[in-house]
């Protein structure tokens, strides 16, 4: 059993001896996993273990894969998406050098009006043009298959490969499969092919030259040199085909025709889809139509000649499919080839062509394609009037390029076990699944397949998994939408979700109720009993938690419910399930010591005692409930479409719905009121010091202050907590601090950031956990609207300058969809607070992109007067560059401000201009004077009307300071974006790069990255890393007009406040490289301010600020913040898994890299000690 | 912890479906254990005893499969269970107990010693029974961690405290108690300091002692220390070995044996003198 990206990456991994990677979704896998295999000294089929290398980017990727190659060694990558993009330059380099290699691309979307991690051929389709042959694998068996065939392919063709499959589809899609064995490997490989590659290898043996600059007397003609290469690559790739049939049985061809051989509508198309096809053609065709399919599996180059062998003579009319958009071209590429195939053919025979062939895109990140839309397809094709270069799957109510289809219509097999279970993201549901797929496939004759989908929040993350079990090989890469077995591991499911309407007639409904079967009929929704009436379900429940707690499982629950599922779906016979299970508990978690796997027995037979089907009433009891009504004041487009996205009916949204490019309007996270936490926050007035700690940590925006005159509270309900104001001068002034219960993720790094201990209740703070009940939620609910009826307080008039401060300002980042206890977000909150009414961003592709500017809902919000953050995402690679450009654009408008408004000195009150013109706008006061002074110019422009005012008012909001931030992680400011982050930093211009420091690459997963710290373990540093982190900090300072700060809230708030407001108030380049805990430190989250603590305490991370304006005024500019070491390394570091594992894994060489690692951070200490002491002279003089 | 830790937010989003490398891979929990125990076999010639902890009862047999494996020759097992439940009775608990050791004598050829906590209704009926279902050594007695609370913040603390000498006195009783009346071998733990209380250990009938507070304090070298003082004491007496004067101070063998039932506790009640005046005066001032 393994999915798409394991199974090209098993073969790829045997064929090669060095994998140039970086990762990116979805192809990261591949790499990791030959990271590890490498790691574990598993070998190639020569017996040489393969060499991995992590590079700085793609295109460092790609250009280490050339590297290699010129030096003759077989080798490898895997990519997708802007990954591909990267490396398509090195990729003309190595087909010009008829190089043979293997690019392995899990096919995916290209960032446009957005970015999308999801799937389609928009990827590879650019890559049409670089001369590397295309071949498109259809399942995960051919995802295995293909990858050897390629190889064998490009060794003898001397073409290099692109061997792409469906990303977030077959690259994750897991299946039972036939492992090709490392002796079969061997026959496909020829050895003296390898030979050959490696003679025409760069050597100083026999040198030559290579990679020459030819003029326009030889350039074209060395072009045309590779054509013979080309001509005979499907031939080869053909006979490789064959030689593989032979070898395994299994029989593939550069086409293959599926359907009626008198067919005369035909679909063509390759990738995922096609399996969805055939299965569609092989239930149509025995229901009487006659149809047929054309697999392509050879794309580039293209091979015509074979084309039309395969297809039958009775077709009539095609319908070519592409899992891509190609704007502006006549239609999209395998469209094209179909029709230049039957123009060329034509013209060659001279005989007119008798078909109608028409295009149509499907799938674009991966959008579902169904049997339901394939069988509207073939409808169509039977109409009088065909459309071309349709679209089917969405409705195009635009450009009405949609074709209609009946979205019931379905050819799931009875004899297939479907299964859908309804889960969170941390209560193991997927992880239980992949195993019972394991346990089903690798134990019983059945063939198994498991899909799953997940939310696109980090925090309390809905996964849904799609299985299917049967006698026959599956082939249905598509969801399930007709379930013969639901589960729903999460009773407030029900009100959220209506995941019946997945289940057929006479299906198990299994849900995990704190109701047993006596009571649980009255406490589901009266809907919900309804379909289950309907549908004649048969109705389990179990207390899985109650089940978990008993039996010393936590929270965990997923056992329980795989018992479950084992013991109602009846894939398998109990016991031997349940055998089975055991067995798999035992080699799960066999390392993990005794307890572990006792405890998992335990619950294993206490779930069978505790699992009771529920005597089906005949009638619903209860009223139904009305639709919660959601508040008041909600924009029209939030209704529209955000709130259809966050109901899961984003599928149903017409493409008139939708921007028509890519803008959204800002926070709309208040909408969506998750209600995630099972634990909230509660706070105690009475005891509460108001010093605004709880509200600096917060991640979510969740915790806020205001202070008011007590008159606000004159018809306020009690929820709406209060006390009086504990600072002097505030007559009459009350303090609130209100918590937004519903969008708290339960973190609790408020509490553990209160510094308030009850001198008469043990262990309670000034704020406290509890429960989310009911009463709590509600009493928020009302409290936050008297709450937000309050104006926030003046901001000319809070002290921006501590922390207490702070608390008073209102944050513009709300409320995202971050891990609980996020590390990061606590920095970017304080930084919409501080800046965030002129603040414009441009956010490094990341954790930061994702939970910032994923759909449906986004954190970064506005104020009252409709200010906010302006935040954009261009690339992963390019974001200094991105924001460098918004700075200079920024400067180019304020400059053309100041000439036009000098021009008008005459027509408007000079005073004014001459103010405007001259103001300071350092402080936050200077900064509301001045945009006042401009409120009142532009209503006297408004007044002049004439053109010069018109100009000027297009540009005036500038006359306003904007404050630019460049905002990523440390895999964009240490790795990808380093060229572009050095170049920002040099540019001397006022932007403010904010690096959100998680030593690992966190959006994928937690690869290394150049901030990794020595003796840590990461995916690519599976043996721990053994190089030191980068001092990015010296770096910068070694420019000398750089602020430079390394900031650390959980350490020092304090610091991390001042550092801001000076890097924000340097006009020039500035740094803060801010330590970021994170879910993969391997740290309970609710530890990670104690964390950051103990980094700064050990020396580990020291506080430091660099501030140019110091050394122009002769002081020293580098400021040390923290003390000495006081505490070990260890005792920082092996709080955390990402040290420990190494404890764990190898010993000996954890102890070496520790020591390393210490005598790293004393030596960075002590250059950080001798440069706070050096006058200011020793220091980069600034202009 | 740890595979909490490491399998947090697994699978929960499409980017990420895990945090590190292969989780299932790392070795952590009692695979450590078992290695030490396999390594010190190997490396020193005196027994190794394994000790475990656990609750469930196949939980215990595993383990202790896997401790014999690794080469151990005998195996103690350190039954931590503080009965919180108000609705078990005593004699549910101790048929726990005996249940547990029944089940591994069954399971291991290496001798089982069990190491329990002195609150028994009968702890001699108890100890009895422990011996019929197969304990080859009892180990008195193991400490429960009981908390501590700080006054201050009202807050429940939990520092180790290390035993004392103060606290042989309990485990030497029902050593003195049992000598001689059980075919078993008995141990001593808790409070052992110096070679004094292993003297007295010994005097009551232990077969053996134990501490980890004096190496804790002191380093291991200590051991050589206390033996050393213990060879002193015996030469000083002319004893040749423990047996000559093993139990010497047993219930049995001492004069009266009543000093180990109630008639010892009015004895000394009526024989504690309050310090004189001028003692309390000084004891103030040194405190002072």
């Amino acid at each position: 059993m393994m999915d798409g990206n394991e199974a090209a990456a098993y073969v790829a991994y045997r064929v090669n001896e060095v994998c140039a990677i970086y990762p990116i979704t979805p192809s990261s896998p591949m790499a990791e996993h030959a990271d590890v295999w490498s790691a574990k000294g598993i070998t190639n089929i020569w017996g040489n273990i393969p060499q991995v290398v992590e590079m700085q980017s793609e295109g460092g990727a790609a250009g280490a894969v050339h590297g290699s190659l010129q030096a003759g060694a077989m080798t490898t990558t895997f990519t997708a998406s802007q990954g591909l993009m990267l490396m398509l330059p090195n990729m003309y380099k190595i087909a010009g050098e008829l190089t043979p290699a293997v690019f392995h691309v899990a096919a995916r979307s290209l960032a446009a009006q957005a970015l999308s991690i999801f799937g389609d051929h928009t990827d590879v389709m650019a890559a049409r043009t670089t001369g590397l042959a295309m071949v498109a694998s259809a399942s995960v068996q051919e995802a295995h298959d293909m990858a050897l065939i390629c190889q064998a392919a490009t060794l003898r063709s001397r073409i290099p490969f692109i061997h792409f499959f469906d990303g977030f589809r077959t690259s994750h899609e897991i299946g039972k499969i036939e492992i090709i064995s490392d002796h079969i490997i061997r026959e496909m490989i020829d050895d003296n092919l390898v030979y050959a590659h490696r003679q025409r290898a760069l050597s100083p043996d026999h040198p030559f030259i290579r990679g020459t600059a030819q003029n326009p007397d030889v350039y074209f003609q060395g072009r045309e040199t590779v054509n013979a290469f080309y001509n005979a690559t499907p031939a080869i790739v053909q006979e490789m085909m064959d030689k593989f049939a032979a070898l395994t049985g299994r029989r593939y061809n550069l086409f293959d025709y599926l359907g009626a051989p008198d067919a005369e509508e035909v679909i063509i198309l390759m990738g995922s889809g096609v399996e969805t096809v055939k299965e569609t053609v092989k239930y149509l065709n025995e229901n009487g139509r006659k149809v047929g399919v054309l697999q392509v599996r050879l794309f580039r180059p293209f091979p015509s000649d074979y084309f039309f062998e395969k297809l039958p003579a009775s077709v009539k009319r095609i319908a070519v499919l592409d899992r891509t958009k190609e704007i502006g071209a006549t239609g999209e590429p395998l469209y094209l080839d179909v029709v230049n195939s039957y123009f060329e053919k034509g013209a060659a025979t001279a005989k007119p062509i008798d078909v109608k062939i028409v295009g149509g895109r499907y799938g674009l990140g991966s959008k579902e394609f169904t049997p339901a839309m394939v069988k509207g397809i073939y409808d169509h094709l039977q109409k009088e009037q065909l459309r071309n270069h349709f679209t089917i799957g969405i409705e195009d109510d635009v450009t009405h390029t949609s074709l209609p289809y009946d979205a019931d219509f379905s050819i799931e097999k009875e004899k297939v076990t479907r299964a859908l279970f309804f889960g969170l993201g941390s209560d193991g549901t997927v992880g239980a699944n992949k195993n019972s797929i394991k346990i089903i496939g690798e134990n019983t004759d059945l063939f198994a397949q498991g899909y799953f989908v997940y939310d696109s929040k980090k925090s309390g993350s809905k996964t849904i998994s799609h299985l299917r079990f049967g006698p026959e090989p599956i082939h249905a890469p598509y969801l399930i939408e007709q379930a013969n077995f639901i589960a729903c591991h999460q009773f407030n499911f029900l009100e959220k979700i209506d995941l019946l309407k997945y289940a057929e007639n006479n299906a198990v409904f299994l849900l995990n109720s704190p109701y047993g079967p006596d009571e649980v009929w009255e406490n589901i929704p009266v809907a919900v009993q309804q379909k289950i009436i309907e549908k004649k379900l048969r109705f389990y429940v179990i207390d899985a938690l109650s089940v978990a707690a008993k039996t010393q499982m936590g929270r965990r629950i997923n056992t329980i419910m795989q018992t479950c599922f084992f013991a109602l779906s009846g894939v398998l016979p109990r016991d031997e399930a349940i055998a089975h299970i055991k067995k798999a508990i035992e080699k799960t978690y066999f390392t993990k010591g005794r307890p572990v796997i006792e405890r998992n027995f335990l619950a294993v037979d206490t779930t069978l005692e505790n699992l009771n089907e529920v005597q089906v009433p005949e009638k619903t009891l209860g009223v139904e409930e009305k639709v919660a009504e959601r508040a008041n004041g909600i924009p029209e487009f939030v209704k529209g479409v955000t709130i259809p996205m966050m109901d899961g009916l984003g599928d149903q949204l017409p493409v008139s719905a939708l921007p028509i490019d890519g803008t959204y309007p800002s926070g709309t996270t208040k909408w969506e009121k998750r209600n995630i936490a099972d634990q909230v926050p509660v706070w105690e007035p009475d005891l509460c010091i108001q010093c605004g700690n709880c509200s600096f940590v917060c991640p979510h925006g969740v915790i806020r202050a205001k202070f008011y005159h007590e008159k606000w509270l004159d018809d306020t309900p009690e929820t709406l907590k209060s006390a009086p104001i504990n600072a002097r001068g505030f007559p009459q002034t009350n303090y609130t601090l209100q918590i937004y219960t519903e969008d708290c993720t339960g973190c609790t790094l408020c509490v553990d950031a209160c510094p308030v201990k009850s001198p008469v209740e043990s262990g309670k703070r000034a704020i406290n956990m509890a429960p989310n009940t009911e009463e709590i939620r509600k009493e928020s609910q009302e409290s936050s609207r008297y709450f937000e009826a309050i104006p926030w307080n003046d901001r000319s008039k809070v002290d921006f300058s501590s922390v207490r401060g702070s608390q008073f300002l209102e944050p513009l980042f709300e409320f995202s969809g971050a891990c609980s206890g996020c590390g990061e977000t606590p920095y970017l909150s304080l930084l919409s607070r501080l800046f965030g009414d002129r603040l414009v961003i441009a956010n490094a592709t990341g954790c930061s992109s994702i939970y910032g500017g994923n759909l449906p809902t986004t954190p970064w919000s506005k104020n009252a007067e409709g200010r906010g953050p302006a935040w954009s995402n261009s690339l992963f690679e390019d974001n200094a560059e991105f924001g460098l450009g918004m700075r200079v654009a920024v400067d180019k408008q304020s400059e053309m401000d100041i000439s036009l408004l000098k021009k008008f000195t005459n027509e408007l009150d000079p005073g004014l201009v001459e103010a405007i013109l001259t103001a300071p706008q350092k402080t936050e006061s200077q900064i509301r004077t001045q945009r006042e002074r401009v409120g009142t110019l532009k209503g006297q422009l408004l007044k002049l009307d004439s053109a010069a005012a018109r100009e000027l008012l297009s540009v005036v909001d500038h006359l306003v300071r904007r404050s630019v931030w460049l905002i990523g992680g440390d895999g964009w400011a240490y790795d990808i974006g380093s060229a572009g982050v050095d170049h920002a930093l040099a540019s001397g211009r006022d932007i403010n790069i904010l690096v959100l420091d998680t030593e690992v690459y966190s959006n994928t997963g937690g690869q290394m990255s150049k901030a990794t710290p020595t003796a840590a373990t990461a995916k690519f540093a599976y043996g721990g890393k053994a190089v030191g982190k980068k001092d990015l900090a010296l770096q910068a300072i070694s420019y000398g007009n750089v602020y430079v700060a390394q900031i650390a809230m959980g350490a020092n708030p304090q610091q991390t406040l001042l550092a801001m407001r000076e890097a924000e108030a340097y006009p020039g380049p500035s740094l803060i490289l801010a330590y970021s805990h994170c879910i993969a430190h391997g740290i309970p989250m609710e530890a990670g301010m104690h964390q950051q603590k103990l980094a700064v305490e050990s020396a580990y991370w020291p506080l430091l600020r660099y501030n140019p304006e110091l050394r122009k005024s002769m002081r020293n500019p580098f400021v040390l913040d923290s003390p000495g070491p006081r505490k070990q390394l260890d005792d920082y570091a092996y709080n955390e898994m990402r040290y420990k594992i190494l404890t764990k894994t190898n010993p000996a060489e954890a102890e070496r890299l520790m020591l390393l690692a210490k005598e790293m951070v004393k030596l960075r200490w002590e250059t950080y000690e001798r440069m706070a002491e050096t006058p200011a002279s020793g220091f980069t003089p600034v202009h | 912890m740890y595979e909490e830790i490491l399998e947090q937010s697994t699978f929960s989003s499409p980017e990420a479906l895990s945090y590190f490398p292969n989780v299932n891979e790392y070795k952590v929990g009692i695979d450590d254990y078992l290695h030490i125990i396999e390594e010190a076999s190997k490396k020193v010639e005196i027994p190794i005893i394994g000790s475990l902890n656990g609750t469930t009862n196949s939980g215990w047999i595993d383990y202790a499969k896997h401790i014999q494996q690794a080469g151990a020759k005998g195996l103690e097992v350190n039954i931590y269970y503080i009965p919180t439940d108000l609705d078990l009775g005593g004699r549910e608990v101790e048929e726990k107990y005996l249940e547990i050791v029944t089940l591994l004598k069954k399971s291991v050829t290496i001798p089982v010693a069990v190491k329990l906590n002195p609150y028994f209704s009968s702890m001699a009926n108890m100890a009895k029974k422990l011996v019929e279902a197969g304990a080859d050594a009892l180990v008195l007695f193991n400490r429960f961690y009981e908390p501590d609370f700080d006054i201050e913040d009202m807050s429940i603390s939990h520092a180790l405290q290390l035993s004392s000498p103060g606290e042989i006195r309990l485990p030497f009783q029902w050593l003195a108690i049992l000598y001689g009346r059980l075919d078993t071998s008995l141990a001593a733990t808790t409070g052992v300091g110096s070679s004094k209380e292993i003297i007295k250990y010994l005097l009551a009938g232990a077969d053996c002692t134990m501490t980890a507070s004096a190496l804790l304090k002191h380093g291991i070298p200590f051991i050589t220390h206390m033996l050393d003082e213990v060879k002193s004491w015996m030469n000083a007496r002319k004893f040749d070995s423990i047996k000559q004067w093993q139990g010497k101070m047993s219930q049995m063998n001492v004069e009266d044996p009543s000093m180990y039932e109630r008639a010892n506790y009015i004895k000394l009640l009526k024989g504690y003198q309050i310090p004189s005046i001028d003692a309390r005066i000084r004891n103030n001032i040194s405190r002072q």
